[in-house]
């Protein structure tokens, strides 16, 4: 079973154009703007809010507190193995909104293009966000277009804003967490981060990894609708794995420890991370979420997890305590623990 | 001081006048230099540092130092055994 | 992974400790001379799990974090000169130098590139004909094979916009350095596997047996390091000091002899300064004279270089197995890893970033 996004019997003809790259006067106002979006960015993103044209949207919501969030998109290269920057830009903020609680409802898309970024790559990144978004059931409902000249950006950046609603009585966060508490991940960490390190030119890795990127509201509704007293959720994207623990431990005051080789990471991960003196741990992940469950309910939790497309290869990987607050570490093989530490910033490989 | 670990080799080719070969590293594959490695065949564990591959891994080695290791730590407890009643 | 997982072995690694703790009769103070074994050894907890009278050390054997400031300095200064681009490996790019690391070069428009290996440096001059390429060559025996390797390349094919700056340090004398050193005290050296797959252990003999010391050639998985340490004690407390190999699946007695002779080739041997230590004669290597027209320092004039060290960084201390990370007053709070005062806060290698990285945040 895979635990990714398919969109491989996916086809989305590319509209005829008058132009085959992004000129200035496409973010200009005028008529080749109007052409943009009629012909190109519209048809993708059909919604009731956005059918109007107008400067915003009007939404109703189901009643509830609203979590709102938002996200800018940058990355190079613009298409990897398993995505593209439109699925990250679905992706990253339709799971923001769900770590919080909320039900994702609406997005915003604002896109800043390259003057000469061809318009089949943007195209390909808005059938990219509208699968995304069909997947994770929510609408764009607005969003806005602006050209900066060659050179001023790489190619593409996406902003991306998410509204969900919160329905009552569901309160996570990281003030619930309390010590014994287990730490669960939906899967294997590090394939974003490292697939998109290996997808850079220069470094001459090759794998068959691909970003686990996906939207993670259907787990997280899955999760909660088994019952199971979870306390916290968080995608563990920048840093990884490492840096969402050591926030909940400072933010919760707690200790946290994880098991020897409990965290799972796939082989071709290992791999690369061995070879380039890296940590897996502080590798970005997409598509998987790190719970905090009562730990009467961590059965419970996983189960409900691995029964999900995205949460197959999910695991118990360590458990809260109060003996080290503000600390992670980690159980060695020697029966000792050493701190997890937060990533430094840019993964730079080493050699020494 | 020196980040070096072991791939083995799946495909042996030249690039100019140098002998290079594919690595695989746990189903990650990378290129390495085999200038200082000429006998490394496909199949073989190398160890690569930046980009060159430094030895052959000499596989019967290895698996004679792990049974050392082995017999050691089951001598060790045989003694535990030994010397219980004492 | 294979040669690898083997040697992670929970189980085999636990009987050695034990092992280790019944055969340790009397104090011992044992130096691990790789920056890639400290990093191991608190990665892999075994620094806690020795026996009360055997003490660690860590040695010098980080080579980012002994090339000297002046070299990084010089490597900036170069990096900002129109027209060039300065090529390194990744860990060197977040050294700090008196003015900046090169990565904060690169943030003032220095076209910096990181590479994976140093054929790569050679690639980009070829593909760069109308800009300089200067590589910094920095590394300990393990990396000159490939650094020279691609000095060769670049010289042999008479490639004109390649230069190399080259800060290359030599294990042995290093280590015949601390010996000489009457504030420190080693009694058994775990000598750096990966060094020895080039140099081989036969090397070590004059030094093993001018000082009385024994030294074992270690590889760097728990079960390895555990296995050094079990020799090293042996050795010391039969009384022999001699050189052991441990590591034989990668190591053999004379090393590796054709990277030997690109090296012997390429470079000879010179004196050398280590940030933080000061020169060890004849403990580096540097390009030889004939091939001055690709060595960097010659080729690019930038004018004198004075660096300015953090009067209260005590890397040189730490690096020759005086004092340790957590004596430093600046430790975990004006020096980290984001804000390095030394260049052992900055190599995950260096004693003080391995550490704090590992939460050794205090003396005890």
């Amino acid at each position: 079973m895979s635990d990714r996004p398919d969109f491989s019997g996916f086809t989305c003809p590319l509209p005829k154009l008058d132009h085959d790259t992004v000129q200035m006067a496409h973010g200009a106002g005028g008529r080749l703007s109007a052409d943009l979006f009629e012909r190109l960015i519209l048809p993708r993103f059909t919604s009731p809010e956005l059918e109007p044209r107008d400067d915003g949207a009007l939404l109703d919501l189901p009643p509830g507190r609203v979590a709102f969030s938002t996200d800018t998109f940058v990355v190079t290269p613009l298409f990897f193995p398993g995505g593209d920057i439109g699925t990250l830009a679905v992706c990253g903020t339709v799971n923001d909104v769900a770590m919080m609680g909320g039900v994702p409802q609406a997005l915003s898309v604002a896109f800043v293009l390259e003057e000469g970024l061809p318009l089949a790559d943007f195209h390909r990144i808005l059938c990219s966000m509208e699968a995304t978004a069909k997947k994770a059931g929510v609408r764009v409902v607005t969003g806005d277009t602006k050209v900066v000249g060659r050179g001023q950006c790489d190619g593409i950046y996406v902003n991306t804003s998410g509204i969900g609603v919160v329905p009552a009585g569901r309160d996570l966060g990281a003030h619930r967490i309390a010590s014994g508490d287990v730490v669960l991940v939906s899967g294997p960490v590090g394939d974003h981060g490292t697939a998109i390190l290996t997808a850079r030119a220069g470094l001459g890795v090759q794998t068959q990894l691909k970003s686990d990127c996906a939207p993670l509201n259907g787990l997280v509704e899955a999760l909660l609708a088994s019952g199971a007293d979870v306390k916290a959720l968080r995608d563990p994207t920048r840093g990884g794995l490492a840096a969402v623990l050591n926030e909940y431990a400072v933010a919760a005051r707690v200790g946290i420890r994880l098991d020897d080789g409990a965290v799972p990471v796939r082989d071709e991960v290992t791999g690369v991370c061995e070879m380039l003196g890296l940590d897996p741990l502080h590798m970005a992940c997409e598509g998987r979420l790190v719970a905090i469950v009562a730990a009467g309910d961590a059965d419970r939790a996983l189960a409900a997890m691995r029964d999900h497309e995205h949460g197959g290869g999910a695991a118990r990987i360590g458990a809260v305590n109060d003996r080290h607050a503000g600390v992670v570490t980690m159980a060695t093989a020697l029966g000792v623990e050493r701190v997890l530490d937060m990533p430094l910033g840019e993964q730079l490989p080493r050699i020494c | 001081m020196c980040l070096a670990i072991p791939g083995r080799i799946t495909e042996r080719y030249a690039d100019g006048d140098l002998p290079m070969a594919r690595i695989d590293y746990s189903g990650a594959v990378a290129t390495a230099c085999l200038s200082y490695t000429p006998e490394a065949q496909v199949g073989d564990y190398v160890l690569v540092h930046a980009g060159f591959a430094l030895q052959v891994l000499d596989e019967a080695e290895a698996a004679a130092s792990l049974r050392e290791l082995t017999r050691l730590s089951a001598l060790m407890e045989a003694d535990d055994e030994g010397g219980a009643g004492a | 992974m294979k040669h690898l997982d083997e040697f992670r072995d929970p189980a085999l690694a636990r009987a050695l400790v034990e092992r280790l703790k019944r055969i340790t009769t009397r104090p011992w103070t044992v130096m691990e001379v790789c920056g890639g074994q400290t990093h191991s050894i608190l990665r892999h907890g075994i620094d806690q799990v020795l026996p009360e009278g055997l003490t660690l050390l860590h040695g010098p054997g980080c080579p980012v974090c002994v090339t000297p400031l002046e070299t990084i300095d010089r490597a900036v200064a170069i990096a900002m000169q129109p027209g060039v681009i300065l090529a390194s490996f990744g860990d060197m790019l977040r050294v700090p130098g008196s003015h900046g690391s090169l990565l904060e070069a690169r943030s003032r428009g220095a076209d910096v590139r990181m590479v994976y290996s140093p054929l790569e440096a050679v690639t980009l001059a070829r593909a760069n004909p109308d800009r300089e390429v200067v590589f910094l060559a920095i590394g300990f025996e393990t990396t000159a094979p490939g650094n020279a390797m691609a000095a060769s390349e670049a010289i042999d094919a008479r490639l004109t916009n390649y230069s190399q700056l080259v800060s290359h340090v030599l294990v042995p004398p290093a280590m015949a350095a601390i010996l000489d050193d009457e504030h420190v005290r080693v009694d058994a050296f775990l000598a750096a596997g990966h060094v020895c797959t080039i140099t081989g252990w036969r090397l070590y003999e004059p030094i093993s047996a001018r000082y009385g010391v024994p030294i074992v050639v270690t590889g760097f998985e728990p079960v390895d390091i555990l296995d050094g340490f079990m020799h090293a004690v042996e050795l010391l407390e039969a009384g022999s000091p001699k050189v052991a190999n441990r590591y034989g699946r990668a190591v053999q007695a004379d090393g590796n002899p054709i990277a030997q002779a690109v090296i012997d080739r390429m470079y000879e041997v010179c004196g050398r300064k280590w940030r933080g230590i000061g020169v060890i004669p004849q403990s580096g290597l540097k390009l030889r004279p004939a091939y001055a027209a690709w060595d960097a320092e010659q080729k690019f004039d930038v004018g004198d270089i004075t660096p300015q060290e953090p009067a209260e960084c005590i890397a040189g201390q730490v690096l020759q197995g005086r004092l340790k990370p957590a004596d430093c007053p600046a430790f975990g709070t004006k020096c980290t890893p984001q804000t390095p005062l030394g260049a052992t806060m900055v190599s995950s290698e260096g004693a003080c970033a391995a550490w704090y990285r590992y939460g050794r945040k205090s003396a005890t």
